[in-house]
């Protein structure tokens, strides 16, 4: 790692974004952003829907070409190491990422060798992750068959399998009910734990309070950023959803005008 | 294990767990050749056909039993005048009438002119006019043997047909068919996958993944590529086995010109894949873009060559016209690449700008 990717407390930095931009056009998505994240932390990523959050993450993740600004992901730059980028993260969107027609065993062998996994390694960690899940009798049926909460945790689990250091989740708990909730979040920490940072995107505030850090996006900048004790203080506000309809409103009142 | 060979595998689960769309791509060819071979056919056999036969004597008797004979025509009923006729062609009990004068034997032994009137319903222009020309065909030779010398020098044309001496449509709808099929497993079912993967969101997954464009394109392409091949030799071999469709030329050749064919096909359900986000609008795309011109402008059921020029300028940039030409040198006319060359060199050309294009359409999302 060199210097610029250690930040001032000494931390490995995962992210480094300064200035980074995406226009449509005339549309400015996201406006210059500037965030870190630190290894092994889990940043909440806030923001109203059409903010530029997913924008956002597909710069980040080598989907989308920044229009100016700079951003480094596991030390590689986004604009020019793409490939390399890729190859390190872990990713899972709202959008549900597994075939529904495929076994759990055979999605997982799928992703395992698209990250370029041995046979032997994808058998060894393919147990590991039915063990894990407790989903050991569903291992040889379709994934279509499995409740939704359990397709999200092994979804997680396959963006984890080749144990990249970074993981972007992209509203993974959308539609759960509350009790897989907490299970996903308790698999969030557990990577985090296990040295995975883990940038999460996510409209439900109580769980933006479980972020080390969060940062909250409106019309493509960022609005608000640091821990949720912090923010709450310095804004002077109960909770982080207060904090949130503050300053989403003007956005949030155009957007339920038209 | 290669990143490639997992989404191959992962292709053939998908096609082969989802039993439908199985079923379609191991019946098309097979039904297609059967429905095509059977229901449709401009060659004629079996026309019902009245005798109108005011005054029977041994000359229209002989033309009469010379009519029942010929195997083609079902002499329906005779009657003495012609007044019924509409009634009958109106209740569909028959479709070509021939109506001899009043003492036709007569007047010819007299050496008058004698006049036969043919009649045919003209409700299906096509098959009439092969109807039309069975019966003077027939009535012709009849005429010549009746008379053999009847002094004057006469001409006398003997027509063939080459490639197909006994004018079997199956000859003709084979190769067509062959394209119409191809198009649709290699247009159709490519868009269809594609646009799957982006409804669902699997596509996303692949795109943020280490894979290259070129093995995610490949890894769902390839699958449909294999098909089509296998498709291509059921309908040659089932064509052979029931119709009895000759392969005169090389099959390597034609599994050659298939491939290119095929390659132009799936670069065509990529495009449409890129431009839309439902299946839905993905199958209306590949049916209008892809099937129906496939369908109208190849010449694999309406001639080319009676075509306005417009359409006939329109057919110039449909694949399979191209790719029809093609199959029927080889298959019928058992011609070489030495007289290929230019459809082939079309066929390249095309293969070449449309997977460039799709190629380039699915980076576009890439950025």
């Amino acid at each position: 790692m060199t210097p610029e990717h250690v930040s001032a407390h000494g931390m490995e930095r995962v992210i480094d974004a300064r200035g980074l931009t995406r226009r449509f056009g005339h549309f400015t998505a996201v406006d210059g952003i500037t965030f870190d994240v630190a290894a092994g932390e889990v940043f909440g990523f806030l923001g109203a829907n059409g903010a530029g959050k997913t924008t956002a993450i597909r710069m980040l993740t080598g989907l989308l070409a920044p229009s100016s600004g700079h951003a480094t992901v596991v030390g590689l730059d986004v604009a020019t190491q793409s490939e390399a980028v890729k190859r390190r993260i872990g990713y899972m969107s709202q959008r549900f990422s597994l075939y529904e027609d495929l076994t759990i065993r055979e999605n997982i062998r799928l992703y395992g060798g698209i990250y370029g996994l041995s046979s032997a390694e994808v058998r060894r960690r393919t147990d590991r992750i039915v063990a894990r899940l407790e989903l050991e009798s569903a291992a040889d049926e379709a994934v279509r068959a499995l409740p939704l909460g359990w397709r999200q945790k092994l979804a997680f689990a396959v963006a984890l399998l080749h144990e990249p250091p970074l993981v972007f989740l992209d509203e993974p708990t959308s539609g759960v009910d509350p009790i897989t909730r907490r299970q996903f979040w308790e698999m969030i920490y557990e990577a985090a734990r296990g040295g995975t940072s883990v940038l999460v995107t996510t409209h439900y505030m109580d769980e933006a309070e479980y972020c080390d850090r969060v940062s909250i996006m409106v019309a493509g900048r960022i609005a608000a950023l640091g821990s949720p004790v912090e923010l709450e203080r310095e804004h002077g506000v109960k909770t982080i959803d207060e904090l949130f309809v503050r300053l989403a409103r003007p956005d949030g009142a155009r957007a339920a005008a038209s | 294990m290669s990143a490639l060979t997992g989404l191959l595998r992962k292709e053939a689960y998908h096609i082969l767990r989802d039993r439908r769309t199985l079923a379609v791509i191991v019946l098309l060819p097979v039904v297609q050749v059967v429905l095509f071979g059977f229901a449709i056919r401009t060659d004629v056999r079996d026309v019902r056909i009245i005798v109108v036969d005011p005054l029977p004597d041994a000359t229209t008797l002989s033309l009469r039993a010379r009519l029942a004979a010929s195997g083609v025509f079902r002499v329906v009923t005779v009657l003495p005048g012609a007044d019924e006729l509409d009634g009958i062609f109106q209740r569909g009990e028959a479709t070509e009438a021939i109506v001899f004068e009043p003492r036709f034997g007569e007047r010819l032994a007299q050496g008058l002119p004698a006049r036969i009137q043919l009649i045919t319903d003209g409700t299906d222009p096509n098959s009439a006019s092969v109807r039309q020309n069975y019966a003077m065909a027939l009535i012709g030779a009849w005429d010549r043997e009746r008379s053999p010398a009847r002094g004057a020098v006469r001409i006398e044309p003997r027509t063939r047909l080459r490639f197909n001496p006994t004018a079997e449509s199956s000859n003709l709808f084979v190769p067509g068919l062959m394209a119409f099929v191809l198009t649709i497993i290699s247009s159709l079912m490519t868009a269809i996958s594609l646009t799957r993967e982006k409804e669902s969101g699997t596509m996303e997954a692949l795109l943020v993944s280490p894979l290259r464009p070129w093995q995610i394109i490949g890894g769902k392409v390839a699958p449909y590529l294999a098909i089509g091949l296998v498709s291509m030799t059921a309908i040659v071999v089932e064509a052979r086995l029931v119709f009895h469709v000759p392969l005169r030329g090389s099959y390597l050749l034609l599994l050659a010109e298939g491939l290119l064919f095929i390659l132009v096909s799936l670069a065509l359900g990529m495009l449409i894949s890129a431009r839309t986000s439902s299946q839905r609008v993905a199958m209306l795309g590949a049916l209008v873009g892809t099937m129906l011109p496939t369908l109208l402008l190849s010449g694999f059921i309406f001639p080319i060559e009676s075509m306005p020029r417009l359409l006939r300028w329109v057919s110039y940039i449909v694949p399979a016209r191209w790719f029809v030409t093609i199959a029927r040198g080889i298959m019928l006319k058992g011609i070489g690449i030495v007289y290929l060359w230019e459809p082939t060199l079309i066929l390249i050309g095309m293969a070449a700008v449309l997977l460039t294009l799709a190629v380039r359409s699915f980076d576009v999302r890439l950025e």
